[in-house]
């Protein structure tokens, strides 16, 4: 072979390898509608609305099926008291299942802490649900296939595709996901897909007497989620893990995890 | 020491465990065949995200509801809807008391009412809570009022109006 020849062919070769795969692929239409459907579930808390009555851990218990005294929940309630020398002590005795009764905060293993009123800054309750991202690690880590998202954005669980491995509850920064103590797989919040798909409004957001959850359709831009979440200052939780979550917060502190 | 018979290269002993492979691998890809319904793929959210089987979609939809709303309830008990949409438990759904409606009026025929002390508690029990809105709810000290009784011994839930009572 010359020396001109073969500078030519290498010049050709990587010419030809540097197309990336993805230029020769043909877009189908179909795929960037359902990107673009006129159908994306967002949630909305007011964490200022919320009296933590837990009224909605209750009603999401019964209508999802989740044993009432299991330590597990789809949904809960936590309690943000944060101190004048900058403390924050946070608890959510059985996700509030009964509700907050007590100034004692429950500390698991080492027990309550009463916090004298003097000491008290801010205190606040902030409602946690499945944040329903839209790049959501739970589902990438799934090795069969049981976890997945629908095409207006809700994360499900196939219960009779899953294997009961437990990387998807690894895998949630949130740590919404649990084991289902009866089903024997992961389980986390639907959205009461159940519900919403027939137009109805979720377990927890009927449930709430003074309106402090909110569902909607974040396409449909007269959607009172909608609208509140593109004109007010809402915020996510843990937005540095590029989750994208779907649960909007008013009213969210910088102390909420 | 003849190492090779004639005119042949490979021995049976090297072809026999190839073919013991490939038998393998048929039998898994037909039982995959049989195993894997026809729906299961990569759907709407592409190969990351939507991997699954379409059809557990439907049995998402299909999940039996336990909760009707309030005005389920009126559409029968408009007289108790009234009553309450005049007082300031209104925004309270008629369910979080009377519990679910499941297929009630057929089953079950009559529901459970909660008249325990707790259920009032759960708004009820005073907080010091600045910066929520449980501050701007009426509350007592569960240990100091009238412990031992029940709530609506004395406070009509439909009409709480101290005033009325």
């Amino acid at each position: 072979m010359k020396r001109r020849d073969f500078l030519r062919q290498t010049a050709v070769f990587v010419a030809g390898a540097s197309v990336s795969l993805s230029a020769l692929e043909f877009i189908d239409p179909r795929e960037l509608l359902a990107a673009n459907s006129d159908l994306r579930w967002a949630f909305l808390v007011s964490t200022h609305k919320c009296v933590g009555c837990g009224f909605c851990v209750k009603a999401c218990k019964i209508e999802n099926d989740i044993p009432l005294e299991a330590n597990v929940t789809r949904t809960w309630v936590e309690r943000y008291v944060i101190k004048k020398d900058g403390d924050v002590v946070i608890d959510s005795p059985k996700g509030a299942l009964h509700g907050f009764k007590s100034e004692l905060a429950d500390q698991g293993a080492s027990g309550t802490v009463r916090i004298p009123e003097r000491d008290v800054a801010q205190a606040f309750f902030v409602p946690k649900l499945c944040n329903h991202c839209e790049v959501p690690a739970c589902v990438q880590v799934c090795p069969v296939g049981a976890t997945y998202q629908t095409a207006d954005g809700t994360v499900l669980v196939d219960r009779k595709w899953c294997i009961g491995c437990g990387y998807c509850i690894m895998g949630c920064p949130y740590g919404v996901r649990f084991f289902h103590p009866i089903a024997h797989v992961a389980d986390k919040c639907t959205f009461c897909y159940h519900r919403i798909s027939k137009g109805g409004d979720t377990a927890c957001a009927q449930a709430c007497p003074f309106g402090a959850r909110m569902i909607g359709n974040l396409r449909d831009p007269d959607d009172p989620l909608t609208r509140t979440v593109m004109t007010d200052r809402v915020g996510v939780l843990r937005d540095e893990y590029g989750t994208k979550p779907q649960v909007f917060y008013l009213g969210l502190s910088k102390e909420v995890r | 020491m003849k190492l090779f018979d004639k005119g042949r290269t490979v021995k049976n002993h090297v072809w026999r465990p190839l073919f013991v492979v490939i038998g393998l691998v048929v039998i898994i890809l037909l039982f995959r065949a049989v195993y894997v319904p026809d729906d299961f793929g990569a759907h709407e959210r592409g190969y990351t995200f939507g991997y699954h089987r379409l059809s557990n979609e439907q049995a998402w939809r299909d999940f039996p509801a336990k909760y009707a709303d309030s005005q389920y309830c009126s559409g029968c008990h408009a007289d108790k809807s009234n009553q309450i949409e005049a007082a300031h438990h209104a925004m309270i759904p008629c369910e979080n008391c009377h519990g679910a409606a499941f297929d009630h009026p057929e089953e079950p025929a009559r529901l459970t009412i909660d008249r325990s002390r707790d259920l009032c508690l759960r708004c009820h029990a005073a907080l010091y809570m600045p910066g929520s809105g449980r501050s701007a709810i009426p509350g007592i000290g569960p240990a100091g009022h009238n412990p031992g009784f029940e709530c609506s011994d004395c406070h009509d839930p439909h009409n709480p109006s101290l005033e009325e009572m």
